[in-house]
């Protein structure tokens, strides 16, 4: 079966192959108390209405997951487990799971995890599930924690060529500073600063550049968080290095752009998979084949052994027949 | 509760020290009694057994032999750190060896342009942070135990401390792990970049109660050092309204540093203790504290104190200066030991549940004290929901010891049937097995098994912790009628 919710994110991964189960149908959200920081939706209510109400309460999701497509579901955006701008400094969809309930490969009902926000009885199942691509089981329901907005942005845009942004990124990163987004292409840095209005304002002092209005900011980072800004625009294959963010300029044909204080880079290239994935196996990180026409040698960075006989175990103990989305994540499973 | 009483297979306990000693000096394999006794218990205290063999390795090297030697020979292991644990994850095994990574005390690299530390995990929690301090750096996770507990533990419990609401658990501060399975084959979960290909392996690794991996260095992430922070102390009258405080302060869009909750049983043991300046007639004090900028924290601190005082805080103090912010800090840091002085023994609950039902929990536990006459004050990790109730008695009066279990249990019950959970950030070690049945059902604990199966098919990795055995349920099941729908139903009883 392949398991599918808004079908925004058909493309990432591999090829999803078998009879489809769409989950659209299973929506809503369960339990939402502000003041307990906690929301609990079904998998198929889409990302734009769970926005909307947590919006409404001053509140949302902080790993800013794409959507990549108006249909984007909860149960796709924890499956897919991407997360956005924010992610360097608030965390990954990961970071915000709190709990699950699934339907393993055997139809099994299970639930981990829970509402609240410190649980340690039994494995974390709930952060096993979150980016393992509908393999382990059909998500049906997921608690989040959730935040209060920032009482206020702010979006400066400074020239550094590609090596001094990655050496001042870091730099940054280590003082305290209120740094919640961070793009460089071509040349260009913006950084996104969030918090008290008044930090932000000695922040922007002390960092330079120019200062971005609010409309503008605003529709420059959802085209980096939905990537549809003009560098992701044209056919060349879309790869997505994921490397310590201290990690040195990736020397690769195409061109690039770095998010997460650098540890996201976006590679647009033609260059084979193999020096991709040696380059940045190299550099400490790994290499996503994010988008392409075909994925011949597979969309994600092969695993070492011990740690490829484990994925495989793991898998079978979720879903012994291997029913779930078969190779969307590996081929052999 | 477990008895002190040696029940040593001698000639097994002599094979296994000689095949250790093989590759391990002698001053490394321990089994004589007088060498074995320090090992028999963690920090919970009520649990001890004596060990088999004890081994010290030193090196990456000796960790892999001693876990290779072990598994051909069907032995049982169990990783220690530096035996702080709550709940019992570090109880020796009777007939097999306690693995203590104490020796593994090197902090490898700090670097302060990457952010980051590798350590080995016998460095201590509040040594990373001291390590960091030079560069404007910090390691978040506070423990209480943090002078004393090791990183390595703080992977396999998931560690909080009162920092976490707003920097995170353990699981959100680590970047890597790299250890050994319990065949002796080097596993690397996570990398120093933000995520490792295929399943998070370092999440299901981080809280497993070394029953998956043995540890041997962790590269953990650090923060830059806030600027400034103040706390503030707002005294309540009643429990319940500093409850609501609490509910009120998030409400008002403000995530505090820290926010902790004490009840007057627990700020009158601390204040004899450590003199932190707490209001002892209150009911409850909050600690709220801000950090950040100086422009933000005056900002931040000014609308807590608006908010806390529309909430009907009788009186407020904000700490003037770090001096006066630690000591107000020090009195929560030392509420376990300070409760320790005014009981022969304390046993403590962790017990996390949606904080709008603090009133209800608290009034339960004040029921049962009277139920089972003994005396329990409350420290609250009130932002997240985390309650430690301690629960006072004489471990050396068997009756008060077996009232005591059953306080705790009843508790644990009362939080999971509010929708919490039985531990927060303790553990469930040997320590709360049985309520993991009232959690779960078969099918989540078959899950749990098939886990620990995939990285240990033979169970000798730390056995009889955190996930107890389905046999062990129905037994539960058995000794404990629930008034709800019996949780196992799928199970046979005889």
């Amino acid at each position: 079966m392949r398991i599918r919710g808004g079908g925004t994110k058909d493309f990432y991964g591999n090829a999803p192959r078998g009879e489809l189960l769409e989950t659209r149908g299973h929506a809503g959200i369960v339990a939402y108390e502000p003041t307990e920081l906690v929301v609990t939706a079904r998998c198929g209510t889409l990302l734009s209405d769970l926005h909307e109400v947590l919006f409404k309460q001053g509140q949302f999701l902080p790993f800013e997951p794409p959507s990549f497509g108006s249909g984007a579901t909860l149960g796709g955006c924890v499956a897919a487990g991407l997360s956005g701008p924010r992610r360097a400094s608030a965390g990954s969809v990961r970071d915000f799971i709190l709990g699950a309930k699934i339907i393993d490969g055997k139809g099994d009902l299970l639930s981990f995890g829970g509402q609240v926000m410190k649980n340690v009885a039994g494995y974390d199942i709930s952060r096993l599930l979150t980016g393992s691509l509908g393999t382990l089981g059909l998500i049906t329901e997921v608690s989040l924690k959730v935040l209060p907005r920032p009482s206020a942005e702010l979006t400066l845009k400074l020239e550094l060529p590609q090596g001094k942004a990655l050496e001042s990124l870091n730099r940054w990163a280590g003082q305290p500073l209120p740094i919640s987004g961070s793009a460089w292409s071509d040349g260009e840095l913006a950084l996104r600063l969030s918090g008290a209005g008044s930090a932000l304002e000695l922040a922007a002092q002390k960092l330079g550049g120019e200062k971005l209005g609010a409309g503008d900011a605003a529709t420059f980072w959802a085209g980096i968080r939905e990537q549809t800004d003009p560098f992701f625009a044209g056919d060349a294959p879309l790869w997505r290095l994921s490397l310590p963010s201290h990690a040195a300029q990736v020397e690769l044909p195409g061109a690039q752009l770095i998010e997460w204080g650098g540890a996201l880079r976006w590679l647009r290239s033609h260059a084979d998979p193999a020096p991709v994935r040696a380059a940045v196996a190299g550099l400490g990180g790994h290499a996503t084949l994010f988008r392409a026409a075909d994925k011949p040698a597979g969309a994600f960075a092969p695993l070492p052994p011990v740690l490829a006989r484990l994925h495989r175990k793991l898998k079978s103990a979720f879903d012994p027949a291997g029913i779930l989305n078969a190779g969307r994540l590996y081929p052999e499973f | 509760m477990g008895s002190a009483v040696p029940e040593i297979d001698f000639q097994r306990q002599k094979d296994v020290a000689q095949a250790l000693r093989a590759f391990l000096p002698e001053r490394s394999v321990l089994w004589q009694q007088e060498d074995t006794r320090p090992y028999e218990c963690d920090g919970l205290t009520a649990y001890r057994r004596l060990p088999m063999v004890v081994a010290l390795p030193e090196t990456e090297e000796q960790v892999q032999r001693v876990l290779k030697t072990c598994s051909s020979m069907g032995i049982p292991v169990v990783p220690r750190g530096a035996g702080t644990g709550l709940s019992g994850g570090a109880l020796p095994p009777g007939d097999g060896v306690l693995l203590s990574l104490a020796k593994f005390m090197r902090v490898v690299r700090v670097d302060p342009l990457a952010r980051i530390a590798v350590v080995q995990p016998g460095v201590r929690n509040a040594a990373i942070s001291d390590v960091a301090a030079p560069f404007g750096l910090y390691y978040a996770p506070d423990p209480s135990s943090q002078i004393a507990c090791s990183i390595g533990g703080n992977v396999a419990e998931n560690s909080g401390g009162v920092h976490c609401l707003k920097y995170g658990l353990t699981v959100h501060n680590v970047l890597r792990v790299r250890g050994y399975t319990i065949e002796g084959e080097a596993v690397d979960f996570g990398s120093e970049a933000l995520d490792a290909p295929g399943y998070d392996l370092l999440a299901l690794a981080i809280g497993s109660e070394g029953l998956l991996a043995v540890t041997t260095e962790v590269t953990v992430k650090l923060l830059p050092e806030p600027e400034t922070a103040r706390v503030i102390m707002a005294s309540f009258d009643d429990v319940q309204k500093a409850g609501d405080a609490v509910a009120a302060v998030i409400a008002a869009g403000i995530i505090p540093a820290g926010l902790e909750m004490m009840d007057r049983p627990a700020t009158r043991a601390v204040e004899q203790f450590v003199h932190a300046g707490y209001d002892v007639d209150a009911a409850a004090i909050l600690l709220c504290e801000s950090d950040g900028s100086a422009a933000e924290v005056d900002e931040e601190i000014a609308k807590m104190k608006q908010v806390l005082e529309g909430a009907g805080a009788t009186r407020l103090t904000v700490s003037r200066d770090e001096a006066e912010r630690l000591r107000f800090w020090s009195g929560r840091k030392a509420a376990f030991p300070a409760v320790g002085r005014i009981s022969p023994d304390y046993y403590c609950m962790d017990g996390t549940i949606p904080k709008k039902c603090l009133g209800e929990v608290l009034n339960f536990i004040g029921a049962m004290e009277k139920k089972y006459g003994l005396r329990c004050p409350n420290v609250f990790h009130a932002g997240d929901g985390n309650l430690h109730p301690l629960i006072l008695f004489d471990a050396n009066d068997a009756e008060q010891l077996k009232r005591t279990e059953q306080f705790a249990a009843e508790v644990l019950e009362k939080c999971v049937a509010v929708g919490g959970t039985i531990t927060g950030e303790h553990g469930v070690g040997v320590e709360k097995i049985d309520q993991m049945c009232v959690q779960f059902g078969a099918a989540e604990l078959g899950i749990f098994h098939a886990v620990k199966r995939a990285y240990d098919p033979q169970g000798l990795l730390n056995p009889g912790k955190a996930v107890p055995a389905l046999s062990r349920c129905a037994e539960f099941g058995r000794r404990h009628v629930h008034a709800a729908a019996q949780p196992h139903a799928g199970l046979p009883r005889f």
